[in-house]
C-alpha cells in the first residue's frame, strides 16, 4: 500500500516523518513552539479547511515550512522570526488579542492589512512578509508530500492534479480529457528508480 | 605550481549544447580531444518528477559552479545593478543545459542572416533602428542548412517539415527556409487543447504547425520515445528521450577512443605566448591546479562565461583580455525578448497536466519578415507558441484575473475550478544588438575564487517593445478565437536580466573591427582559439537558439579538421 511504502521510504531519509498535521508540542526543527503555533493559525486562514477539503493546516504546511527553514529556506529563518513576532504584536495592538485568539473574520482582516502593507511594526513592508509566507504555503500545500506537506495529497486533490506518473500514454491523455483519469496519489519517490532527494534541501 | 598535463590536440572548455557536439566530428577525424567540464555526470536516476526540487529550488543548477558566478545586471550604465538572482538558469554537467532545457530545436529563418540588407532592400535604410549595431551574418541560411540537417539527424529532432527543396507542405512551417529533407522523426503528439488552438488559428486565416523538438516522438537511436509525464520543463529525462549531448554526441565521441571527458574541471584562465598563440588552459579540481596544454582551444561555455574567461585572461599580447585588442569582447550583447507574456483563462479544463513545453502549436505568420512591415514601425517579429505544461505549485501561483482574492476560501474555490484552465503563451521576439548594451566584468562582485563575475548592462529598446505589443495583440486574438473568457498581458519589457537565450559578446563576422570571431568561429586575433555558443550569434530571430548553436559548433569543428595544419600555428 502507498502508506507503507512511503513510510519505509521516509525511514531511509534523514528525518523520521510526521504523517499528521502540526500539533502543539511536536518536535520542531527550526521554529519555536509559539512561532509554529502562530504560523499554523496563519496558514489555516490562507488556505482554510472547508467543504472543498482540508486546508493548509491539515495538509501539514507548517511542518513543511519548519523543515524547509532548516534546509533549503534557511535564509528566510530570520524573516519568519521577525515577521511572526511583528504579526502578533500588530494583532494585539490593532485588534486587542493575540492572532491565534482572534475569531477567523478578525484574523482575515489582520492578514489583509499585512498583505497590503498597511500593518505597522514590521521591519520593511509587511507585504513582503505576507508574500513570502503565501509562497511557502503554496510550496507546502502543492509540493511533493515527501517534504512534509500536501498530506494525504490534499493539495493535489484541491487543484484536481491527477498525480505524478512516469508514463502518460495517448490513452491516459484521452481518459484525462474525458474526466475519467483517477488521481494516483503517489510521491515522486514512491517510484524506486529515482535517487532520493534530501528532504530538507531537495538536492 | 600547476600540474602540467600531457599536451592534446584540442581542448574544449564546457561540454554542453555546443562543446558536446563539437567533440564528435573532431574525435571521429582522429584528433585527440580533451573536454573540460565543470559539472559531473548525471543519469536518469537523478531526474525525479519533483516540482519543488526542479522548478522551485532550481536543482541541480543551484548546487553547481555556475551558480557561484551569477552575473549582475543593470538596464544601463547610469543605473545601479539590480538584485542578483539566486539560481543561474543554466547548469554545469556533462550535457550542460541540454539536460534540462525545453529542447525546442528550430532553424533560424533565412531573413535572420540578412536583417540589414533585406531591411534596406525592402523598406529602406531608415528602418534599421537607431544605435543598433546589427550586421548581416557573414553567410546566409544556405551555408548553415547542411549543418542543421546534420544536427537534426545526429542528435535527433522530431518535427514536421514545411519546405523541402522549395515544395511547401502546409502541415509544417511554410515560412521556413528550404531544407533538403524532412525531420528524422514525426512531431510530438498533440492534446485536445492544442488541436483546439490549431483550429482557432486556422479559422482566423493563420498557418499553425507543430514545433520541432530534440525529443524522441518514437524510439530513436535505441533510446526511448517521450513519456509525456510533465516534468520536462527544468527537469532531465528519466528515460533518455530528451536528446541532450549527454546521451547523443558525447558518448559517440567517447566511443572513438579519441575523446577524454574530465569532470569537475573549473577552468580559470588561458595561457598565451608572446606571439599571441594559446598554449593551453588552466583549471582547478578540488583546489588543485592543472595546466592542460593544447594545440587548439575551443571555448564552449555559456555566453556570460565565454566573455568572462576572455576578459580575465590578460597577457602581454592581450592586455585587455584575450582576443580583445579591438575592444569587441562583450559588445553586441543581447538576450532574447521572451517576456511580455499573454495569459488566458478558459471556461473549460485544458488537461495540460501532462506533456512538455516542446509539445505544442506554433504560428509564424508574425515572425521575422514573414509579413509586410510597410505599415508598422518596427522590423522583425515574434513566434507564437502554445504548449502543454503544468505542475501544481506553478498552477496554484497563477493570477486570478481579478475574479478572486489571492488567498482564503474564495481563492480556494477559484483555484479548485481554474487551476487547469489557464494557458500562458511563449512569444519569442526578434531582439537586436545596440551600442550601449554590453557585458563586462563587475567592478565589485566576485566569485568564491576572487574573480569578478560578469556584469550585464542591457535593456530592450523601442523596436523590441513595439514587437511585444504587436504580438500580444495577435496572441490575444488567437486566445479569444479559441474561447478564452479573460486575457492578461505582461509588461512590454525593460531591463535584460540573466537569460537562457544570451547572444553576442564574441560576435562572428568578417571584420575584426566589429567582431571577435571570423566566419568559421575562430578568433580574429588568436587563430588557435575557437569560440562556440550563442555568443557568436549576431541576430536572434524569433526562435530558440540551440539548434543554430549546435549547427555552428559542428561547422567550426569540421573547419578545424579540414584546416588542421593552418589553425594550430
Amino acid at each position: 500500500m502507498t502508506f507503507i511504502s512511503r513510510r519505509d521510504l521516509l525511514k531511509a531519509a534523514v528525518v523520521v516523518p510526521v504523517l499528521r498535521p502540526f500539533q502543539p508540542g511536536d518536535r520542531l526543527e527550526s521554529l519555536t513552539q509559539p512561532e509554529a503555533q502562530l504560523l499554523d493559525a496563519v496558514v489555516g486562514r490562507l488556505i482554510p479547511s472547508d467543504a472543498l477539503g482540508p486546508g493548509a493546516k491539515e495538509a501539514g504546511v507548517t511542518i513543511y515550512i519548519d523543515r524547509a527553514l532548516a534546509g533549503a529556506l534557511t535564509s528566510s529563518r530570520q524573516a519568519y522570526a521577525g515577521g511572526l513576532a511583528a504579526l502578533d504584536r500588530y494583532a494585539r495592538s490593532s485588534r486587542g488579542k493575540a492572532f491565534a485568539e482572534l475569531p477567523p473574520t478578525d484574523q482575515d482582516s489582520v492578514l489583509i492589512d499585512v498583505e497590503t502593507g498597511a500593518a505597522t511594526g514590521f521591519s520593511g513592508s509587511s507585504a513582503s512578509f505576507f508574500a513570502m509566507v503565501l509562497n511557502h504555503t503554496h510550496q507546502g500545500m502543492f509540493g511533493d508530500p515527501y517534504y512534509g506537506g500536501n498530506r494525504n495529497f490534499a493539495g493535489w486533490d484541491l487543484v484536481r492534479y491527477p498525480g505524478v506518473r512516469t508514463m502518460v500514454t495517448p490513452t491516459d491523455q484521452k481518459t484525462l480529457e474525458n474526466q475519467q483519469l483517477k488521481p494516483n496519489h503517489k510521491s515522486a519517490y514512491d517510484y524506486e528508480s529515482f535517487t532520493k532527494a534530501d528532504p530538507h534541501h531537495g538536492d | 605550481m600547476a600540474t602540467r598535463l600531457k599536451e592534446t590536440d584540442v581542448v574544449i572548455v564546457g561540454l554542453g549544447a555546443a562543446g558536446g557536439v563539437a567533440a564528435l566530428p573532431l574525435a571521429q577525424a582522429g584528433l585527440e580531444v580533451v573536454g573540460l567540464e565543470a559539472g559531473t555526470w548525471l543519469t536518469r536516476k537523478d531526474f525525479a518528477p519533483d516540482e519543488l526540487r526542479n522548478n522551485v529550488r532550481g536543482w541541480p543548477q543551484s548546487v553547481q559552479k555556475a551558480n557561484q558566478e551569477i552575473p549582475t545586471s543593470r538596464p544601463n550604465a547610469s543605473s545601479p545593478t539590480g538584485p542578483r538572482g539566486n539560481v543561474h538558469p543554466m547548469q554545469n554537467g556533462v550535457g550542460g543545459t541540454t539536460l534540462h532545457y525545453w529542447a525546442q530545436s528550430w532553424r533560424l529563418n533565412p531573413w535572420d542572416f540578412k536583417v540589414v540588407s533585406e531591411t534596406k532592400r525592402r523598406y529602406g535604410a531608415s528602418r534599421i533602428p537607431n544605435a543598433s549595431t546589427v550586421e548581416d551574418w557573414p553567410f546566409g541560411y544556405e551555408e548553415l542548412e547542411p549543418y542543421y540537417d546534420k544536427i537534426e539527424y545526429e542528435v535527433g529532432v522530431s518535427g514536421q517539415a514545411g519546405n523541402v527543396n522549395g515544395a511547401i507542405d502546409p502541415r509544417g512551417n511554410k515560412f521556413e527556409g528550404p531544407r533538403k529533407r524532412g525531420y528524422p522523426m514525426p512531431p510530438l503528439r498533440w492534446t485536445a487543447y492544442i488541436e483546439k488552438m490549431a483550429a482557432a488559428a486556422k479559422s482566423v486565416g493563420w498557418d499553425p504547425f507543430p514545433g520541432p523538438a530534440a525529443i524522441n516522438s518514437r524510439s530513436y537511436q535505441n533510446r526511448s520515445a517521450c513519456m509525456y509525464h510533465g516534468f520536462c520543463n527544468r527537469g532531465g529525462c528519466h528515460v533518455d528521450a530528451k536528446n541532450s549531448t549527454m546521451v547523443t554526441t558525447i558518448p559517440r565521441a567517447q566511443a572513438t577512443g579519441h575523446f577524454k571527458v574530465v569532470t569537475r574541471a573549473h577552468v580559470t584562465t588561458f595561457e598565451v605566448d608572446a606571439n599571441g598563440k594559446l598554449s593551453g588552459v588552466n583549471y582547478l579540481t578540488d583546489g588543485v591546479e592543472y595546466f592542460q596544454p593544447a594545440k587548439v582551444v575551443l571555448l564552449a561555455s555559456y555566453t556570460y562565461e565565454n566573455v568572462r574567461l576572455l576578459l580575465l585572461s590578460k597577457s602581454k599580447a592581450f592586455p585587455n583580455g584575450l582576443s580583445n585588442n579591438h575592444g569587441q569582447v562583450g559588445r553586441h550583447y543581447f538576450s532574447h525578448h521572451q517576456g511580455a507574456p499573454v495569459t488566458a483563462l478558459f471556461p473549460f479544463d485544458l488537461n495540460s497536466w501532462y506533456g512538455l513545453p516542446a509539445q505544442g502549436v506554433a504560428v509564424d505568420n508574425f515572425a521575422d519578415d514573414n509579413f509586410d512591415h510597410s505599415d508598422v514601425d518596427f522590423i522583425g517579429g515574434g513566434n507564437l507558441w502554445v504548449y502543454s505544461d503544468r505542475r501544481p505549485i506553478g498552477a496554484a501561483g497563477m493570477g486570478t484575473f481579478g475574479l478572486a482574492p489571492a488567498w482564503g476560501p474564495a481563492w480556494k474555490r477559484f483555484i479548485h475550478e481554474n487551476a487547469d484552465r489557464t494557458n500562458t503563451a511563449y512569444i519569442q521576439k526578434t531582439t537586436l544588438p545596440y551600442q550601449d548594451n554590453y557585458l563586462d566584468l563587475d567592478p565589485t562582485v566576485k566569485d568564491p575564487l576572487g574573480f569578478p563575475v560578469c556584469r550585464i548592462t542591457a535593456e530592450f529598446k523601442e523596436n523590441e517593445r513595439k514587437i511585444a505589443a504587436f504580438t500580444q495583440d495577435k496572441m490575444e486574438r488567437w486566445y479569444r478565437e479559441a474561447g478564452a473568457i479573460a486575457v492578461q498581458r505582461g509588461p512590454l519589457g525593460g531591463a535584460m536580466g540573466v537569460a537562457t537565450h544570451a547572444y553576442g559578446g564574441t560576435r562572428m563576422g568578417d571584420s575584426a573591427d566589429s567582431n571577435v570571431v571570423d566566419r568559421w568561429g575562430f578568433s580574429h586575433e588568436a587563430p588557435n582559439l575557437g569560440v562556440l555558443g550563442g555568443s557568436v550569434m549576431g541576430t536572434s530571430g524569433a526562435h530558440n537558439p540551440t539548434l543554430t548553436v549546435q549547427a555552428l559548433a559542428w561547422r567550426t569543428a569540421e573547419h578545424l579538421v579540414k584546416n588542421w595544419k593552418n589553425r594550430q600555428s
